[in-house]
């Protein structure tokens, strides 16, 4: 029996990738451990390897063929001597090379992660509440695009503008952020750090003091937990230790939040921690505009801003405006979604979930209106309070734990300045109080999906 | 910058260059014997001898001070070690900067901070160099280039190493100086700092202030490595070992460190032997350690006093001018002490300010 060879997964938030090369043809002899073919993710290019002995019987997907859903069959191999009329008794099918693949091929794929199946939706995605003006022309990109061409924008505007972290030179990124900036600006300004985090944390810090503007990437936040002495004592604190002298003009960046299988180190959301602290700047773009906007603005804040990404939205595109300097302003919110019943406030990833929600409470005549927080640090409290002056009703969503989250605030603030106008209390969907399990069906369970957030808008509506 | 530091970019290609750096020079460095007194540094020495006793007042006053509730919180005095840093400042250059770790009040007076603003601040004024926002531990000056004040044991190193990095990334030619104590020197960021510095090549001068203490702890009861001026070895980071009691030989060091880092050579690692007479904080009865024991450091190693002997033995001064310098220095720290004392409290409003730059 003919073995079917499929796409593989090659990271733990891979839905889909390039067959970039066949290093073999149809009639090749392969042994365990040949290089059959290379593929490209997201993230890098791989070469896949033979596990059987055998003779390639037929490749199904051409070298170039782009978006092949992973599990698609993409080769046939011959085993035990075997020969071509053994292929069509193979139960393969018709290949399928999904060159657009969309949205419910993915989410169907049985090994995919729990966390990556909710559809973002991007197509849905209007800035309703515009930052640009209308008629503007846009220009689809995905959020890693964007992020790139921040920082890229605000390197070649400002010599003091530089980027360390680990791996973000030769290697291009662990998440391919900071592709081709090695190669524009050089290693002066593109630096692999050790793994130190620690100590190339209070180096950035020190940095800024003596004038530069460092983008300090953090492959995740998860690691710069070893740096938070130096995010928050150093950075954070000093200005007001000085008496305003030591401005700390720094950005710290990258993967925040719930990854995809990576387990309780490497899946948690800093926003409330980060958020709790004065000093900071805290924000947490959704689209692929708001992080370049949000980006270019944080590169050029003369305080610390931590930049939280979203390492699942790296490959989800957006409309970007096509303006030669697109800013986006820190502390402004955006309305993502118009509707009159109750407001959602999300931020992050968590939008995405929540505009689902919108669409499942549409179905059943409840409008909801959507609010992308974009900072959390500062809060957009008018944007808030005039939504909710006209809804009277709130949900909060976010990925992290609701203990003192950032749903907590938002409620204690609506409490304080807007008990009047609240007709049910506030509710507030997020992260299980767990540490994130592996297990697919726990880490499901552990995070709030659109159906919590519709569950709960239609509590706070009496519905 | 010479050519081997300008030559080299950070990043990658550091790393290979670093390891020839590393071998041409040798790990452990001697000090270079004192110098006598001469006409030639009769200067020199007579401006330190007045540096030096200005800091030992001063520290002597704000210890006063304290006792009288005019200070609050944590205060550590210097007293002891004032050889160390008056000695290296005076190796440096207009636009090198530095920085230490909350023990800073002798740091700020050597890199010719006022006396008043480094008082006020103790006393929570307006007039203080932080606005009363600091206090003892936090303190800074641009203008004098004096970067910390840090009150978290051993983040200053880090910080350290980063302004050398900017140093070097703007090609400016200056060269930082990083404080920090025995009790730092067991911070694991200590070493992430000497990597990345020795890595990247960064004009840093790393100073180990050795004063026996880490708070209560003596060096041999937290350390593996007692010799200070070896724990930069595996990374090919040469260390010197100073006698930090004797300011002249602080100075010839400094000279021959500065003039290796500002070469492009790369980090040097600096031990300074030295003592600190008071208790780690105003609250430390210092039971960990004898009378006997501080009492014969200051009969047979006070940097004052010998530097006072050597200069009175060298005949470039006289008993008379070195009493003038006492009335000059004392006069200082009392105008000092008026203006901590008489300048109001930060306005209320201060509370909400500073906080971030506004955009």
């Amino acid at each position: 029996m003919p073995v079917t060879i499929t796409m593989p997964a090659l990271s733990p938030t891979m839905t889909e990738g390039t067959v970039a090369n066949w290093l073999v043809a149809e009639g090749d002899s392969v042994a365990p451990g040949d290089m059959i073919a290379e593929i490209e993710t997201d993230k890098a290019t791989m070469e896949v390897e033979a596990i059987d002995e055998g003779i390639i019987g037929k490749i199904l997907i051409p070298a170039g063929t782009e978006n092949v859903a992973i599990n698609t069959p993409i080769m046939i191999m011959l085993i035990d001597g075997e020969d071509a009329s053994a292929i069509d008794a193979a139960s393969v099918g018709v290949p399928a090379p999904a060159p657009a693949a969309a949205p419910e091929t993915t989410s169907s794929a049985p090994t995919l992660p729990a966390a990556v199946a909710a559809p973002v939706a991007p197509a849905a995605q209007e800035i309703i509440e515009a930052d640009v003006p209308p008629g503007t022309e846009m220009v689809t990109m995905t959020v890693r695009e964007a992020l790139r061409d921040a920082m890229a924008e605000e390197m070649r505007g400002d010599e003091n503008v530089f980027l360390m972290g680990e791996e973000v030179a030769e290697y291009q990124g662990a998440y391919k952020i900071s592709q081709g900036l090695l190669e524009e600006f050089g290693a002066r300004r593109v630096i692999d750090t050790p793994i130190t985090e620690h100590g190339f944390t209070g180096l950035g810090v020190g940095a800024a003091f003596g004038g530069l503007r460092p983008i300090v990437e953090f492959m995740t936040f998860n690691f710069a937990m070893q740096a938070m002495d130096q995010i928050i004592n150093s950075a954070a604190k000093t200005l007001y230790m000085s008496g305003g002298q030591m401005g700390c003009p720094i950005v710290f960046r990258g993967a925040n939040g719930i990854a995809s299988r990576v387990a309780a180190q490497h899946s948690q959301c800093y926003a409330s921690w980060y958020a709790h602290c004065p000093g900071l700047k805290v924000v947490s773009p959704y689209t692929a505009a708001d992080a370049k906007g949000l980006l270019k603005s944080a590169i050029r804040d003369p305080n610390p801003v931590i930049f939280l990404e979203n390492e699942l939205m790296y490959g989800q595109s957006f409309d970007v405006p096509v303006l030669d300097d697109y800013t986006v302003p820190i502390g402004k919110a955006r309305i993502a979604r118009a509707g009159g019943d109750v407001t959602i406030i999300a931020f992050s990833i968590g939008v995405g979930w929540a505009l689902e929600a919108a669409e499942l409470l549409a179905a059943e005549g409840i409008e909801a209106e959507v609010i992308d927080l974009r900072s959390v640090r500062p809060m957009d409290m008018p944007t808030i309070l005039q939504s909710v002056a006209k809804t009277n009703r709130c949900v909060t969503v976010e990925e992290g734990w609701l203990s003192c989250g950032i749903g907590a605030e938002l409620s204690a603030r609506l409490m304080e300045q807007a008990f009047d106008d609240l007709d049910a209390p506030v509710m507030r969907v997020g992260g299980e109080d767990v540490p994130m399990p592996y297990a697919a069906n726990l880490e499901k369970l552990a995070l709030p999906d659109a159906t919590a957030i519709a569950a709960a808008a239609k509590a706070v509506c009496y519905r | 910058m010479a050519k081997a530091a300008k030559s080299k970019a950070t990043g990658a290609k550091a790393a290979s260059a670093k390891s020839g750096a590393a071998k041409s020079s040798p790990r452990k460095r001697k000090a270079p014997p004192p110098p006598a007194i001469t006409k030639a540094n009769g200067d020199d020495a007579l401006r330190f001898y007045r540096e030096m006793l200005l800091i030992r007042r001063f520290e002597e006053k704000a210890g006063q001070m304290y006792g009288m509730g005019l200070i609050g919180g944590f205060c550590h005095l210097y007293i002891g070690q004032e050889a160390v840093v008056v000695g290296m400042q005076a190796a440096l250059e207009e636009g090198d900067t530095l920085l230490t770790s909350y023990r800073d009040h002798g740091h700020m007076l050597a890199c010719g901070m006022d006396a008043k603003g480094v008082m006020a601040e103790l006393t929570g004024r307006i007039g203080g160099y932080s606005k009363g926002k600091g206090g003892s531990m936090h303190m800074f000056s641009r203008e004098k280039n004096f970067f910390g004040g840090h009150g978290i044991v051993g983040a200053q190193v880090p910080i350290g190493a980063g302004l050398a990095f900017s140093h070097k990334y703007k090609g400016n030619g200056r060269i930082a100086l990083t404080y920090f104590g025995d009790g730092s020197a067991n911070q694991g960021q200590v070493y992430e700092s000497f990597n990345m510095a020795a890595l990247w090549q960064l004009p840093v001068i790393f100073i180990v202030e050795n004063n026996q203490y880490a708070m209560g702890t003596a060096v041999g009861r937290a350390s593996a490595q007692t010799e200070f001026y070896r724990r930069g070895e595996s990374m090919g980071i040469p260390g010197v070992q100073i006698d930090g009691m004797d300011v002249l030989a602080v100075k010839a060091a400094g000279d021959e460190a500065v003039a290796h880092v500002r070469g492009g050579k790369g980090p040097l690692l600096l031990e300074m032997k030295t003592y600190r007479y008071r208790g780690h904080s105003m609250s430390d009865p210092a039971k960990y350690r004898t009378k006997e024991e501080v009492q014969r450091v200051r009969a047979d190693r006070d940097p004052i006093d010998q530097l006072r002997q050597a200069i009175l033995a060298s005949s470039v001064a006289d008993e008379a001018a070195l009493k003038a310098f006492d009335r000059e220095v004392k006069d200082i720290v009392t105008v000092a002490a008026e203006f901590a004392q008489n300048s109001p409290e930060p306005d209320p409003s201060e509370l909400y300010t500073d906080i971030l730059v506004e955009v």
